[in-house]
């Protein structure tokens, strides 16, 4: 669906006299740099990238936009692994960079009122020197923006404890498809009418553009212990998990790690792993020196019953990052030991975890492609990466195959097709599986109280009702990953 | 053979509604009645039917390991409370339960705590309701069911229509069942009390806010402040250390009191006003009325016969708000009250968002009429 010369000549018109010259790019060259996100198997060129600097020309885009009927995509650091920001051809990219203040930090009231286009770990920062951060860490946080992370829902390692995004959000204030510009949520502890706050988290830029947010702080941990447990057996590792949960302990973060991955982590940062395991549990806990302690003892013990080979328990920060950097590279140092590889995100019940190890194992032997499992077991959300070789015919769609087949074992055993990385344009087939008509109708119904002419975003998130055909994933060709600069989870 | 029984029930529920589409008649969603004051009477002004979710009971699915319960709607908030405790697990939001009638009947369901969204003394310190809230089934405008969410801890899959109906009060679907995300219940409880007056204990509670101590509730009232502690013994042991006051022994009640409106502040034949605000807004209310404050100073009880208009003046400019959460003399005062909305005002865009959601999601307008506000 490309769009008509007149009505771009139009469009391209009208923008550039609510913007200044370089807040409108119109080039090829100009363009390019906008036309995929972080999974850049997906490209696309759109008409034009407007970079506004206020609210108010965020509303007269788009009025702008949708009076000529041409779809807007909102973008905020282009991060994304689901292809969410993924131009459309006959539309506009809506940039939010500009949109990079921090406009004010409550520290009695515990938030901070942050532009869109604000990087996520720029705000923890900004809240130190007050004792506080904000919470939710994707591994992106040096890169991705806020308002991403809002539309996304985006978690972290520490979500199991502290939450996704959707549990540190008070308010965000959106332009509508019309211009007009809402408030949602408050600055207390609830708000009058529809919890329309946690509709627009993890839309997508469906329904809204986010240009505002009140985001929720909370006082650094006293203090930090990270734990290292060794497994002989993958479901071992898998029962551990288990055990802790059920003795009412909730660690701050709860990471498992395969056999492959502690040997291509080890490989690539000398994290000091041990190599003979055929799994690792990184364990972070946190809380006054006194609970941390009895914390420590209970897991220690706990894992070592639940037949830990080796448990080694870091005190300093040091140390704690050396047994966090393995983790961290895991994601670059799968890109290390094989030309390309695809990341999967389902999350499952935690019981299932070692089956659905188990199964992938399986298939992984029935497809002939070998796969690294590094995942936040915690809260069960799976991020298998399946290796795999671009240059090889075929081997492309053989791995789209097998991603596809772990995403329906992950909804077959009670779980969900992305955990935080979001639908977007990439798994918008899985949906199909996922939910059923009368389920996909009620989104279409949500849809079209926002956006009735389907002008946000279209064609992401939700499929129409007769698309249900291949299956996607993320792509990484010869190692060469957008933003090779963060650690990946 | 209970599962073939859920199973009759819910499509008995499911034809209730199709034949409420079919014949335009407005339903009135109801299970315990608890929570029957909070908001306008459906029966007011329309014909409408109750469409009763009482027997629509069971749990569902319930592993202790995977932090989460799934429950039919009809469930009683005491029968659900109980399995998890048997477990050593709690829900995070401390749901009231808001006994009523001469022997104080318990009747309150899990399906009435999510619709309604009012949470206990704990919600300041491990969350609201729509934070634990993983899925949700529902019978839609259309007549049909429908699964959003799900057991998981995190899902991103489609708009997340299951927190959505938190607080929709019944008014965009029938909820048939909740995946609820549970927490660990700590070892032991311990109350505090000291006195001071409302300005004293809100700059204490605000202190406290700024560190990382279990605590699981606060409150002020009568110029006693009281906190709330929870945790191992050891823990516990520390805390009376860092934390004022002197412990008390009846804490267990006090809390419930306060959760389930049965403490005697409540017991008073006058309008109870809920004030919600920022949580470290200041002494903000000029009222003579004896005031009760929870969670840090985030909701503030009051009973007053003051003119509503002059109560929601006084929180907006302390950007929060007031809401008539129990008129407490629908008949006398029907008049003055019913006219005016229970709920504070939404601005006028705000509100077309709402109406077009809400015609969008129940077309014929047969769910819960006019509950929150008029033409919702
Ligand atoms: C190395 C790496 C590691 C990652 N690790 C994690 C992780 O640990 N956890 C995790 O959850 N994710 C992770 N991600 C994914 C990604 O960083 C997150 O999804 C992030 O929230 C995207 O933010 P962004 O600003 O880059 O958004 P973009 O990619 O620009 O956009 C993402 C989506 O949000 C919409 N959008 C953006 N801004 C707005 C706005 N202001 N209003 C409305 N819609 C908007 C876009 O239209 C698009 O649909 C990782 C990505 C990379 C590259």
């Amino acid at each position: 669906m490309t769009i008509e010369a007149a009505t771009r000549n139009k469009l391209i018109f009208q923008l550039a006299e609510v913007l200044p010259e370089n807040f409108l790019l119109t080039t090829k060259e100009e363009l390019r740099p906008y036309e995929c996100d972080g999974l850049a198997a997906y490209k696309r060129l759109p008409v034009a990238v407007a970079l506004p600097d206020s609210i108010e020309q965020v509303q007269q885009i788009v009025k702008i936009c949708s009076q000529l009927q041409v779809p807007v995509v909102a973008r905020g650091a282009g991060t994304g692994l689901s292809a969410g920001a993924l131009p459309h051809e006959g539309g506009i990219v809506l940039g939010l960079s500009r949109f990079n203040k921090i406009v004010s930090i409550d520290s009695e009231n515990l938030t901070a009122v942050v532009q869109p286009g604000v990087r996520n770990l720029a705000i923890s920062e900004a809240a130190s020197p007050y004792g506080l951060y904000y919470a939710p860490d994707p591994s992106s946080q040096l890169a991705c923006s806020i308002g991403g992370n809002v539309a996304e829902n985006s978690g972290g390692v520490h979500s199991l404890k502290y939450g996704q995004t959707v549990h540190n959000v008070m308010q965000v204030k959106i332009v509508t498809i019309d211009g007009e510009l809402i408030t949602l949520g408050s600055e207390t502890l609830d708000t009058p009418g529809y919890d329309l706050l946690a509709l627009i988290t993890g839309s997508e830029g469906m329904l809204g553009i986010i240009v505002e947010i009140v985001v929720k702080l909370l006082p650094k941990a006293e203090s930090v212990k990270v734990l290292m447990a060794s497994f002989d057996s993958i479901e071992d590792a898998g029962h551990a998990v288990a055990a802790i949960i059920a003795d009412g302990i909730i660690p701050a973060g709860l990471e498992l790690m395969d056999k492959a991955a502690i040997h291509a982590a080890e490989d690539f940062v000398h994290a000091n792993y041990p190599l003979d395991v055929a799994a690792i549990l990184l364990c972070e806990l946190d809380g006054d020196d006194i609970q941390l302690a009895e914390q420590v003892e209970k897991v220690d013990t706990l894992l070592k019953e639940k037949k830990a080979v080796a448990v080694e328990i870091a005190d300093s920060p040091e140390e704690q990052a050396r047994l966090w950097a393995g983790r961290k590279a895991a994601f670059s140092a799968a890109g290390r030991i094989s030309a390309d590889y695809y990341c999967m995100d389902g999350t499952i019940p935690r019981k299932q975890i070692a089956y659905v190890l188990k199964r992938i194992t399986e298939l992984s032997e029935k497809y002939g492609l070998r796969v690294v499992n590094v995942f936040h077991a915690g809260d069960g959300n799976l991020h298998p990466l399946i290796l795999y070789d671009a240059g090889i015919e075929g081997e492309l769609e053989t791995t789209e195959k097998f991603g596809g087949d772990i995403l329906e074992l992950c909804v077959e055993v009670g779980g969900t097709i992305t955990g935080e990385h979001g639908v977007g344009y990439e798994k918008i087939d899985q949906m199909c599986v996922q939910f059923n008509d009368a389920e996909l109708t009620q989104f279409f119904a949500v849809k079209r109280a926002f956006d009735a002419d389907s002008l946000l975003n279209p064609g992401k998130a939700i499929p129409t009702l007769h698309r249900c055909a291949e299956l996607g994933g993320m792509h990484v060709h010869n190692g060469e990953l957008p933003h090779p600069e963060l650690p990946r989870f | 053979m209970t599962n073939i029984t859920q199973n009759d029930i819910t499509t008995a529920l499911q034809d209730q509604v199709k034949q409420a589409i079919s014949s335009n008649t407005p339903l009135s969603i109801q299970a315990g009645n608890s929570k029957r004051f909070y908001g306008h009477s459906i029966d007011e002004n329309t014909n409408a039917k109750p469409l009763d979710l009482s027997s629509h009971t069971g749990i569902i699915n319930y592993d202790p390991t995977e932090l989460c319960a799934t429950v039919q709607a009809g469930t009683k908030l005491s029968e659900l409370e109980a399995l998890l405790a048997q477990n050593n697990q709690i829900l995070a939001f401390e749901p009231p339960h808001y006994p009523s009638g001469t022997n104080n009947q318990d009747t309150a369901t899990i399906g009435g705590a999510i619709a309604t969204g009012i949470a206990g003394p704990r919600r300041a310190y491990t969350g609201s309701v729509r934070d634990a809230i993983l899925g949700v089934k529902m019978i839609n405008g259309t007549g049909e069911i429908a699964n959003f969410g799900g057991e998981v801890m995190k899902n991103v899959a489609g708009y997340d229509l299951s927190r959505m109906m938190v607080r929709s009060q019944g008014t965009l679907g029938v909820i048939l069942s909740v995946s609820v995300r549970v927490i660990p219940q700590p070892e032991q409880n311990m109350t505090l009390a000291f006195d001071a007056s409302q300005t004293e204990a809100l700059s204490y509670f605000q202190e406290l806010r700024k560190t990382n101590l279990p605590i699981t509730a606060t409150a002020w009232l009568n110029d006693q402040g009281l906190i709330r502690v929870s945790a191992s013994e050891q823990v516990l042991k520390s805390c009376k250390s860092k934390i004022k006051g002197d412990e008390i022994t009846n804490g267990g009640d006090f809390w419930q009191g306060l959760r389930d409106h049965t403490h005697e502040f409540f017991n008073k034949n006058r309008p109870l006003w809920r004030f919600s605000l920022p949580p470290a807004s200041s002494s903000v209310i000029p009222l003579d009325d004896a005031q009760l404050l929870e969670w840090d100073g985030a909701q503030r009880w009051v009973h007053s016969n003051t003119p509503a208009n002059i109560i929601q003046d006084i929180a907006k400019p302390h950007n929060g708000y007031a809401t008539l959460f129990n008129s407490n003399s629908r008949i006398e005062t029907h008049n003055n009250l019913s006219n005016m909305d229970i709920f504070p005002a939404l601005e006028p865009a705000l509100l077309t968002l709402h109406q077009s959601l809400k015609s969008q999601m129940d077309p014929q307008g047969i769910f819960n009429p006019n509950r929150i506000y008029r033409g919702l």
